[in-house]
């Protein structure tokens, strides 16, 4: 009995640890004071002047812009890559891994410098298409890292199959292959996704006048402190994540049934 | 499952696209070119920059950094090419001293000479001795805020900074520089001191003091006196106003001692592209509707005379920790850039401090 009690509190305990955090934020986003110390009533006039934001918007454009664009080039390169590094002999496979992985275990600081003096060296403007490079050369590693174990279960017979039976190469890998690694390419690309959204370090390094991204935009408020907008755009992109998640959660289930 | 998967992952790529298409798509330049400015994070009224668009036609591309300290290497690499930034006043002086900072044309800034009051082009001099370099905007004091209900002496010193009755109840900032300033005026030198004995003095005075401090802080001042958490903070007179409007039996004085007088000026990049707009822009923010739009905003105090005298609250015009009268307090000063050597002397003082 004691050993039940003590675990649930044990489990309540750690959800408090990583959800309170966010449930402050979500509460104060209703604070209709601007400071975290006194409660000035309910209201919703931050989500009102969120939208009426412009600057704020389109960070938020750009945030999903960079996110989504540099995704899917990264989850085109990367699956392409797996495809070659799969043909590779066993000690050539070795080494390609190990060069893919070294991007994800590096500082991102160190990323983030190399690539911004690499940018002035080649003399590219910075703006948007440098930070999208940027984004690209990150994600590709974590697509590769995804992708590979699925790679490294598909029966190769099955493709060769196809092939004798007529199938164009292009053709027998978008019939045969690609279904089966669409798993491990959804999933890499979620990952893309989500570092990406995540990124400020790199972004920082990277980003000319102008561009931000939620990241950086919200770092430049530190001055003269973060404005309740952010928390409520901070609430509905959680809520927001929280939803999809119910709904794929929710959609073999149905299936089942 | 797998088809659905594909459907909805199909589905929110294509909802996501279409969101974007409708997001970006105002990026169209200005009929009479651009000008790119650097400056702080929320220091300005957009309303403002879209003023300035409609009536120059020039487009403005606006970009913010934090601190100065990120600024300068941003600015020094030359990644970006910035036109108009606002640094503070040591920072200036650091500018102008790895030559990155081009001359101003004042015939094409006349707002400036004519709205900015005497005293902030003197206290300027510091940085800029010749005024040729740069336009304030921005101006304040380094104080104490303390709440009236928990200090009962009247506060004048920053002597009130090491009273044992206050301990766990002092905020002190979390800047060297600022630190320091309290600790080298406390013993009446000069806050922009490089000699070793004063120094010294002034970091055995902070390890004294440390016991009796609660946290030192940035930007979380205002937010825990505000909430009462503690009872004397040293603050910027910016926030000041802000937080006596949040709550008020706060008050705010500056030491009998002298403090620190900080300036954030616009300056043009050497290597500006577009230094005719830059001039343009800098113009325009010295007008006097338009910094008082932006002290409305930003709520730090405005150099800008003119602008002032269009304040409508009484209280905020003739406000004492808005407008001091400067030449009430004595030793007044501003930062000065004291060199890389200097600087490192500092920064080991302070981690002495901050580890013992």
């Amino acid at each position: 009995m004691i050993k039940i009690t003590a675990k649930k509190i044990y489990i309540f305990l750690i959800f408090v640890f990583l959800y309170a955090p966010i449930a402050t934020l979500m509460a104060l986003s209703f604070n209709a004071s601007r400071t975290r110390a006194k409660w000035g009533g309910f209201t919703l006039k931050w989500y009102v002047s969120l939208f009426e934001n412009r600057e704020i918007m389109q960070a938020l454009w750009n945030t999903l812009f960079i996110a989504l664009l540099s995704s899917l080039t990264a989850v085109i390169i990367g699956t392409v890559a797996c495809i070659a590094i799969q043909k590779m002999g066993k000690r050539k496979r070795a080494l390609m891994m190990g060069i893919t992985n070294i991007p994800m275990l590096n500082a991102d600081i160190v990323t983030g410098i190399s690539l911004m003096l690499l940018f002035i060296s080649f003399g590219i403007k910075f703006g948007m298409g440098t930070i999208l490079l940027a984004h690209i050369t990150f994600n590709i590693p974590y697509v590769i890292l995804c992708v590979m174990p699925r790679m490294k279960q598909i029966n190769p017979s099955t493709y060769e199959a196809a092939l004798d039976l007529g199938a164009s190469p292009a053709h027998a890998f978008f019939k045969v292959v690609f279904p089966d690694l669409f798993p491990g390419v959804l999933s890499g690309f979620l990952m893309a996704f989500t570092m990406s959204l995540d990124d400020f370090i790199i972004t920082h390094f990277t980003k000319g006048a102008g561009v931000d991204t939620l990241s950086t935009k919200i770092y430049t408020e530190v001055k003269k402190g973060i404005k309740p907008e952010m928390y409520a755009l901070s609430t509905i992109i959680f809520v927001t994540v929280l939803l999809l998640l119910l709904l794929i959660n929710k959609a073999p289930k149905e299936k089942i049934k | 499952m797998k088809s659905r998967m594909k459907k909805i992952f199909l589905l929110s790529l294509f909802s996501i696209s279409l969101l974007l298409s409708a997001g970006c798509g105002s990026s169209a330049e200005g009929k009479n070119g651009e000008v790119i400015v650097y400056n702080w994070g929320e220091y300005l009224d957009p309303e403002t920059i879209r003023l300035f668009e409609d009536e120059t036609g020039i487009k403005v591309i606006y970009d913010e950094f934090e601190t100065n300290e990120v600024m300068f290497p941003k600015v020094e690499a030359g990644a970006t090419e910035y036109d108009v930034i606002c640094p503070s006043d040591y920072m200036i002086q650091k500018l102008l001293e790895n030559d990155l900072l081009a001359e101003l044309d004042f015939d094409n800034i006349p707002n400036a000479k004519a709205n900015i009051g005497k005293q902030y082009w003197e206290q300027s001099t510091e940085f800029d001795p010749e005024n040729k370099y740069s336009v304030p905007y921005c101006w304040g004091t380094v104080g104490i805020l303390y709440n009236k209900t928990m200090v009962e002496e009247p506060v004048d010193s920053w002597s009130i900074l090491w009273d044992e009755k206050y301990k766990d109840n002092i905020l002190m900032q979390d800047s060297v520089r600022d630190a320091f300033m309290v600790g080298l005026k406390l013993n009446g030198y000069s806050m922009n001191s490089t000699d070793a004995g004063e120094l010294e003095t002034a970091k055995n005075a902070l390890i004294q003091q440390k016991p009796l401090v609660q946290a030192y802080v940035v930007d979380q001042v205002r937010d825990k006196m505000i909430g009462n958490e503690a009872a004397i903070g040293v603050i910027y007179s910016g926030e000041a106003i802000y937080t006596q409007r949040e709550n008020p039996d706060l008050e705010y004085v500056i030491p009998k001692e002298g403090t620190n007088v900080w300036i954030d000026s616009w300056v043009i990049a050497k290597n500006a592209p577009n230094k005719e707009n830059g001039e343009k822009f800098i113009d325009f923010m010295c007008r006097p509707d338009i910094a008082l739009m932006n002290f409305e905003y930003i709520t730090y105090s405005t150099p800008n005379d003119a602008a002032r005298e269009l304040i409508e609250d009484d209280d905020i015009r003739n406000s004492s920790i808005a407008f001091p009268d400067l030449t009430q307090y004595q030793n007044l000063e501003t930062f000065r850039y004291l060199g890389e050597e200097a600087d490192q002397i500092y920064n080991e003082l302070w981690k002495e401090i901050k580890s013992e």
